[in-house]
């Protein structure tokens, strides 16, 4: 059996109200395809895009250095977060930790590209249990985080109802973070066909992992994303970590790349090395550009680490897989943008911005247990039996 | 007067044009088809659907989020289950998200026997439904409560599950739906599409109000004082023809149409009860956890001291499937006979 990389393809059909000419199209390939060619930032990578937006260059980091060092900055404050949370969870002021230490390249370089905001004109985010670094990439501060794991009534985004990482802030249009893996891949269909309507430049994505590729809802996200002439504007992103809790990728997966699967569809894919921040924001960079633009779909693979294990019922150990802020920090020392002072100042900042946080938030109400009927229908209709 | 296709279709047409239904859609409910059962020929925001329904109703769930307010459809119910999590999904994200999100979305099912559609065209899912929560759960017995629920559904913030009884489909109502012209010939040249090349057919659409059927909201169809029979769907129909049919034999049967299974209108069933002492809860979802189990406990626990008999349920007999031959089919879900014999044995019981 021959296998190839993750196709190079671009949608073949645009929707009527994002249209472009066919020759627009034509160079935008060709100049994509020059650039992608001198960059060689990995070997894995693949990628063709539609013209691209100007961007700054820093010796071969292709990024400015103030992209560079917020993109770092944001990197610590979310691992600093989630190693608090998973702290707060050893000491029992949790029940159960899941989320996201070795997705910070990709998760912090998604977020600093979301258009946030509410309703339909803006993206839409249907993100799963690994998300705080998009989050913290969005401007979440360390409270919000804090208050879901302990469940407490404070608690902005489910009152104390749902596990850490199971964010939904409106205002930035996060939906529900749901726990049935790969639902976001269906219910991203809905918001995509709406913001199709309207025309305008919001997107939706959607991001989950590898193991979650295999339910049905992945494949609906293909098929109806590249229905001719209804094609929808839509960021398929798979973060694969090679794991699905306990089981490895390689005994249930023979597709080597995930992005694959998008090429049957003519859809625009790419593999990518998730653990390389600047790989990944050109990328996502790349890709969100042409979703904009042409109101097409891309399905986009993005290769991470797991470094704390599954979640919390895995013990929430250290794994030793290949870390993405170490070496994104060797990199940017090496061109001189960062110095270990300036690293450890950081590293020490958030830690001790997530412990008082922790501390703060501790002492804060728990949610009363009569509040369980609340919100099971718009208004606080009654939804007791017993009451009706 | 319309039959109950007509009926939601007008329905619907209200929906796109005054109440902001964004999408109408599932498999074949777009044009040329217009639903497998018609009811959403001629609408303008239909469309066709891939072959999935965790799509479907994954679709819907998204526009939702989105604030648009989307109809999609199951083509039928027994092809369903696959999106339970995902329906469960849609019942608890107001709630999970702690009033962040609500979800002003309506889903369309055609259930029941009676049409003789063998094992995979007969599922009934009001049982299902009722374990659904976060979601109101309608189902019409006619054409005029198909009108007016339908208009509730899309109105309401909630999702809402509107379940189609296929064999009234083709029912016409006693009542017209307000603005419908009273000639059924008229009405079928208006919305009926032609037989043939449908390429250039448009509906003309008849002026009919914004008429609510309450949700929650039951209805008598038969007043009486010796016995209750609290049912939806085709079972009204069946029970209002036993219940005029013993009234000739002097027993006076009430009989009500819950119209809305989840949440159900207890204080029209108590009142009733209150007032018979003897209750059947009839429909023709399986027996066993079947809904009217709920309502036949409540009874027990509220109006304990005030029956005069055994409450009963007359329900689907657990079975596997409903076998397509009429005998097999007859025997598995309740018939007018049944009805009687259970009425009959409630009617004689002595306390
Ligand atoms: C539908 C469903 N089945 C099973 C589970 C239990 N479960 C939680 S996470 C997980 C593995 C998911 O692996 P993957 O999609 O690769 O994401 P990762 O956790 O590796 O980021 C499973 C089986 C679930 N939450 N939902
Ligand atoms: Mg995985």
């Amino acid at each position: 059996m021959t296998r190839k990389k993750a196709s190079k393809k671009k949608g073949k059909t645009s929707s009527p109200s994002r249209s472009k000419s066919k020759k627009a199209k034509k160079s935008a390939t060709k100049k994509a395809t020059k650039k992608s060619a001198a960059k060689k930032t990995t070997s894995r990578k693949k990628t063709t895009t539609s013209k691209q937006p100007p961007k700054k260059k820093l010796g071969s980091l292709e990024l400015d250095k103030e992209t560079l060092l917020g993109m770092h900055d944001l990197m610590v404050k979310s691992r600093k977060l989630e190693e608090r949370m998973i702290q707060i969870y050893k000491r029992g002021d949790a029940y159960f930790w899941i989320g996201a230490p070795g997705e910070e390249a990709f998760g912090v370089a998604l977020g600093m590209q979301i258009q946030k905001g509410q309703g339909p004109e803006y993206d839409y985010s249907h993100l799963h249990y690994r998300c705080t670094p998009t989050l913290i990439a969005m401007g979440m501060e360390m409270e919000p985080a804090i208050r879901l794991i302990m469940n407490k009534a404070t608690d902005p985004c489910t009152g104390g109802r749902n596990f850490s990482n199971h964010y939904c802030f409106p205002e930035w249009n996060i939906v529900p973070v749901t726990s049935p893996i790969e639902v976001q891949y269906s219910a991203a269909i809905g918001t995509a066909i709406a913001q199709r309507r309207r025309g305008n430049k919001g997107i939706s994505i959607v991001s989950g992992g590898d193991a979650g590729t295999a339910e049905g809802d992945f494949a609906s996200s293909l098929i109806w994303s590249s229905r001719p002439g209804f094609e929808l504007p839509m960021y398929i992103t798979v973060q694969n970590n090679r794991w699905g809790i306990s089981t490895d990728y390689g005994s249930q997966h023979g597709e080597k790349y995930i992005a694959d699967r998008g090429r049957a569809f003519g859809m625009r894919t790419g593999y990518y090395n998730g653990n390389d921040p600047i790989e990944t924001y050109l990328a996502i960079q790349d890709d969100m550009y042409y979703i904009r633009r042409n109101g097409l779909p891309v399905l986009a693979e993005f290769e991470v680490s797991r470094l704390y294990g599954h979640s919390s019922a895995s013990g929430a150990n250290p794994t030793g897989d290949v870390c993405c802020i170490e070496l994104f920090e060797d990199k940017l020392l090496r061109h001189g943008i960062l110095t270990k002072e300036l690293i450890k100042e950081r590293h020490d900042q958030y830690q001790e911005e997530a412990r008082s946080v922790a501390e703060k938030v501790r002492t804060e109400a728990d949610p009363q247990a009569d509040t369980i009927w609340d919100n099971v229908w718009v208004d606080n209709e009654n939804a007791d039996w017993r009451k009706f | 007067m319309a039959n109950m296709a007509q009926a939601i279709r007008m329905a619907l047409h209200v929906g796109e044009t005054q109440l902001g239904v964004t999408d109408i859609f599932g498999q074949d409910v777009g044009m040329p088809l217009g639903g497998v059962f018609t009811a959403t020929q001629g609408l303008e925001n239909t469309w066709n659907a891939p072959l999935d329904e965790r799509g479907i109703v994954g679709a819907a769930i998204g526009l939702g989020l989105a604030g648009d307010r989307a109809v999609a459809e199951i083509q039928f119910c027994d092809y369903i289950f696959n999106t339970i999590d995902l329906l469960k999904m849609a019942g608890n994200t107001y709630w999970a998200t702690n009033g962040n999100y609500n979800l002003p979305i309506t889903l369309m099912t055609p259930v029941g026997a009676g049409i003789r559609g063998s094992i995979y065209h007969s599922h009934s899912f009001d049982a299902w439904a009722s374990r659904l929560p976060g979601w109101k759960v309608v189902m019409p017995s006619n054409a005029l409560d198909a009108y007016g629920l339908l208009i509730s559904a899309i109105k309401d913030p909630n999702p809402v599950m509107f379940l189609k009884p296929k064999a009234l489909l083709r029912v016409r109502g006693e009542e017209l739906i307000p603005g419908e012209p009273e000639s059924e010939k008229e009405l079928k040249a208006m919305i009926d599409a032609p037989i043939g090349d449908r390429s250039n057919w448009k509906a003309k659409w008849p002026n009919t109000e914004i008429y609510e059927v309450p949700i929650g909201q039951g209805k008598v169809t038969r007043e009486g004082t010796d016995a209750t029979i609290v049912t939806y769907g085709r079972h009204v129909l069946m029970a209002n023809t036993v219940a005029d049919r013993m009234r000739d034999q002097g027993r006076s049967i009430e009989v009500i149409d819950l119209r809305s299974i989840y949440p159900y209108d207890w204080s029209l069933i108590k009142s009733s009860i209150s007032k018979t002492g003897r209750v059947l809860f009839l429909n023709e979802d399986t027996e066993v956890t079947n809904f009217a189990e709920h309502l036949v406990y409540r009874c027990t626990q509220e109006l304990f001291y005030e029956l005069m008999a055994r409450p009963r349920v007359l329900a689907g007999k657990n079975l596997p499937g409903i076998g397509l031959h009429a005998n097999l089919e007859e025997n598995s879900v309740p018939q007018e006979r049944d009805i009687e014999r259970e009425l009959s044995e409630l009617l004689e019981e002595v306390p």
